[in-house]
């Protein structure tokens, strides 16, 4: 039932881009819709556009593991749109045509800015795409029970025959369509949440028992932890500076486990082996569908009391019972190492955090840290702000409606969708956070497994809706990556001559190049936060394309070699910061600690260094192309 | 200029002016307003954990302002706009039969 629920929604959505396939023949009709769209329709495409797996499935998650940093990214991505709409949204109708490209060369037809708009399109595409595919993988993986490769590839191949045979119609409607039942459908889950209430020992709805962790009473004496329970005895050590936590190994029956030790007590962990010769454990036993992680995280303290169950609560009063400093969330962390054996361990370990604390930044961003992690907030927060209005997919999507006064309606009632949903996502994620359905070895999944405990029914539906999510995004980023490449650099940069079917044809064949590509990343990237990576294309999409565009509109002196330098050194000094920062380095295997770069959000640096660039070869050039165009009009 | 124009006619639109001037004072009160959410946090980021109303702390009632406002901030960007671009087309038309 589950299998049929989800896999007819995916044949509806397949059947529908076929549909309006058959209407696409013209190059306006593929990359803008023919400029057609009613503006509700339009803004509520954006809004499915824009939710896209790091809305859904990493906002949630993240706000489930960490508490309000997560949300920071729903304040910031809503934010963004005030950019879009104030600055943007007009002079992109006025200007453009297909692609963002065509609104940055639309006062100076230089080939630099072609050259320099379509590979930005296709790296802010490509850094975007990655955490669509990752989301992809994951929601297939528990529901189809397949392994998360294949999702990857299920979402590329359904996206390219979804773009090869209609273009931006059939992206438009796909995304109107799953923008509105994301939005229906997590209203009903933040109900369901709500209607439960809280309770400190979830049961999944009565469907999994509560799994009571075990805490061994052992002070630490001159440094040495010292277990009272007689039943255990101590192995072995491990202080793991990258989660700042001290675990340690215990032998019980011959039994070995892992204990994180915790101002003189151990508590009991789950962890995950991969053997010296490769066979994976789980806490102690073989892995298999009977021996995997627990699903966690739950309420200790209600207001200071032990055992409660709430019943149904207002949104208010959830908000206010885990802002409650007499509150305590037990939320989970991982730790990850080799030991004495070569065999790889991640230990998954608690952590008692107050409602007060919870509630407020600063579990994830360090606030109250150093100067240089101050700044990385600071980066994170510019970066999630004036990216939304440098997004290529988001940008070419005021082209398929008729007028500005279109295009500025659209983006308000983008506005009103996705600002409603960002404020569902707080509901959601920590109501993932207290009902016990984290899966503690991926955060993405906290929303779709909270669905779950109300019911297979309901589970399907929202993978579907999640999965549909995908869909559209990619469609959306596929078709703007197409157009970068068959457009701006065939037709306008290398000048390929194409009829209007030819260059229609160009962009298909781009669409499953493009769409290739991301599998392979999709699976490369498997198990980063989507939300993470999504914030990183952001500070590419800020840095390299939104100083052009502000400047284009804004400032006279602005020249066509000024673009040219901003875009690219946009593009070389976010992605090198970004190659360079702690996460990658922890992505590579490295030490975070002996990154070159600080601080992981690159857009504090790259964005006024692309302006200053943008102002800069401005200057030193403005006379040259004043005298170059006045020669030839002169000849003309 | 050696160009084509990328974009197809789109009718006379008399309210550019007026429309880049107002979204971009509301784009920097809307700045401002962002700035002091980004601001809090980093030199008084106790402060969030204040309650304001209904047990809900800074941080909760910030974050839901600056999406609400932003919703607020566009309608009425949007009634402004439409009644200018209303008016300007009406005195342009007037001028035109005259």
């Amino acid at each position: 039932m589950v299998i049929a629920i989800f896999l007819g929604f995916v044949i509806f959505v397949i059947g529908l881009s076929v549909y309006l396939g058959r209407k696409t023949k013209t190059s306006a009709g593929y990359y803008a819709a023919g400029g057609q769209i009613h503006w509700g329709v339009n803004g509520i495409a954006f809004a499915g556009d824009y939710l896209s797996a790091a809305s859904f499935l990493g906002i949630c998650g993240m706000i489930a593991t960490v508490g309000y940093d997560g949300f920071l990214y729903s304040i910031g991505y809503l934010a963004g749109w005030i950019v879009a709409l104030f600055v943007v949204a007009e002079a992109m109708r006025r200007l453009g045509k297909y692609t963002f490209t065509d609104a940055l060369d639309s006062k100076f037809n230089s080939r630099g800015i072609k050259l320099a708009g379509a590979i930005s399109t296709l790296i802010v595409s490509v850094c975007y795409l990655i955490p669509q595919m990752v989301g992809a993988g994951v929601l297939v993986e528990p529901l189809l029970g397949i392994a998360q490769h294949w999702g990857v590839i299920i979402v590329g191949a359904v996206v390219i025959t979804i773009v090869a045979t209609a273009g931006m119609a059939s992206t438009t409607y796909v995304q109107f369509l799953k923008g509105g039942l994301l939005i229906i459908f997590s209203t009903a889950l933040v109900v369901a949440v709500l209607l439960r209430g809280f309770n400190t020992q979830p049961t999944q709805g009565g469907k999994v028992p509560y799994y009571n962790y075990k805490t061994i009473v052992a002070p630490e004496v001159d440094g040495k932890i010292t277990v009272k329970d007689p039943g255990y005895q101590f192995v072995s050590e491990h202080d793991d500076k990258a989660s700042h936590s001290r675990l340690v190994r215990l032998s019980h029956e011959g039994q070995e486990s892992w204990w994180s030790f915790d101002k003189g007590f151990l508590r009991e962990t789950q962890f995950a082996a991969v053997t010296a010769d490769g066979q994976k454990m789980v806490n102690g036993a073989p892995a298999s569908k009977e021996n995997s992680l627990r699903q966690v995280g739950n309420i200790e303290l209600l207001r200071g009391g032990k055992m409660a169950t709430t019943g149904s609560v207002t949104p208010f009063d959830m908000l206010a019972a885990l802002s409650d400093k007499n509150t305590i969330v037990r939320r989970w962390k991982d730790a990850k190492f080799v030991d004495e054996t070569g065999a790889k361990i991640t230990v998954y370990f608690q952590t008692l955090t107050p409602g007060n604390t919870l509630m407020r930044p600063g579990l994830k961003f360090k606030i109250q840290g150093t100067p240089l992690e101050k700044l990385d907030f600071v980066s994170l927060m510019l970066a999630l702000f004036l990216g939304t209005a440098a997004l290529p997919h988001i940008l070419i999507r005021y082209y398929t409606v008729p007028n500005q006064a279109s295009a500025r309606k659209s983006t308000i009632v983008a506005i009103a969708a996705i600002g409603f949903f960002y404020i569902l996502t707080l509901f959601m994620g920590l109501g993932a956070m207290v009902n016990g359905v984290i899966n503690p070895a991926d955060s993405n999944m906290a929303a779709p497994l909270l669905a779950r405990s109300f019911g297979n029914m309901f589970f399907a539906i929202i993978s579907a809706i999640a999965f549909a999510t995908v869909l559209g995004t990619v469609s959306g980023l596929i078709v703007a990556s197409s157009g970068a490449v068959a457009h701006d650099l065939m037709d306008r940069f290398m000048k390929i001559k194409m009829n209007d079917q030819q260059k229609v044809k160009a962009g298909k064949i781009s669409a499953f190049v493009i769409g290739g590509i991301a599998i392979v990343l999709g699976i490369l990237f498997k198990g980063m936060n989507v939300t993470f990576l999504v914030g990183l294309a952001f500070a590419v999409a800020a840095s390299a394309n939104l100083p052009a565009l502000l400047m284009l509109l804004f400032w006279k002196q602005t020249t066509a070699n000024g673009i040219t330098a901003s875009v690219f050194v946009g593009i070389i000094s976010s992605l090198g910061l970004i190659a360079l920062s702690p996460d990658l380095f922890k992505l590579y295997g490295l030490d975070p600690t002996t990154a070159p770069i600080p601080f992981s959000n690159p857009g504090i640096i790259s964005i006024p260094l692309s302006f200053l660039t943008l102002i800069v070869v401005s200057l030193c050039t403005k006379k040259k192309e004043t005298e170059s165009e006045a020669a030839v009009e002169a000849v003309s | 200029m050696l160009h084509e124009p990328a974009s197809e006619p789109l009718g006379k639109d008399f309210a550019i002016a007026y429309k880049t001037h107002l979204g971009i004072w509301m784009f920097v009160w809307y700045c401002v307003f962002y700035a002091g959410f980004v601001g809090i946090n980093l030199y008084s980021p106790v402060l969030m954990e204040k309650i304001i109303f209904s047990g809900l702390n800074l941080a909760t009632v910030y974050g839901f302002a600056l999406i609400l406002v932003a919703v607020i901030m566009a309608i009425i960007y949007n009634e402004l706009c439409t009644k200018q671009e209303k008016l300007l087309e009406a005195q342009a038309n007037e001028e035109e039969s005259k």
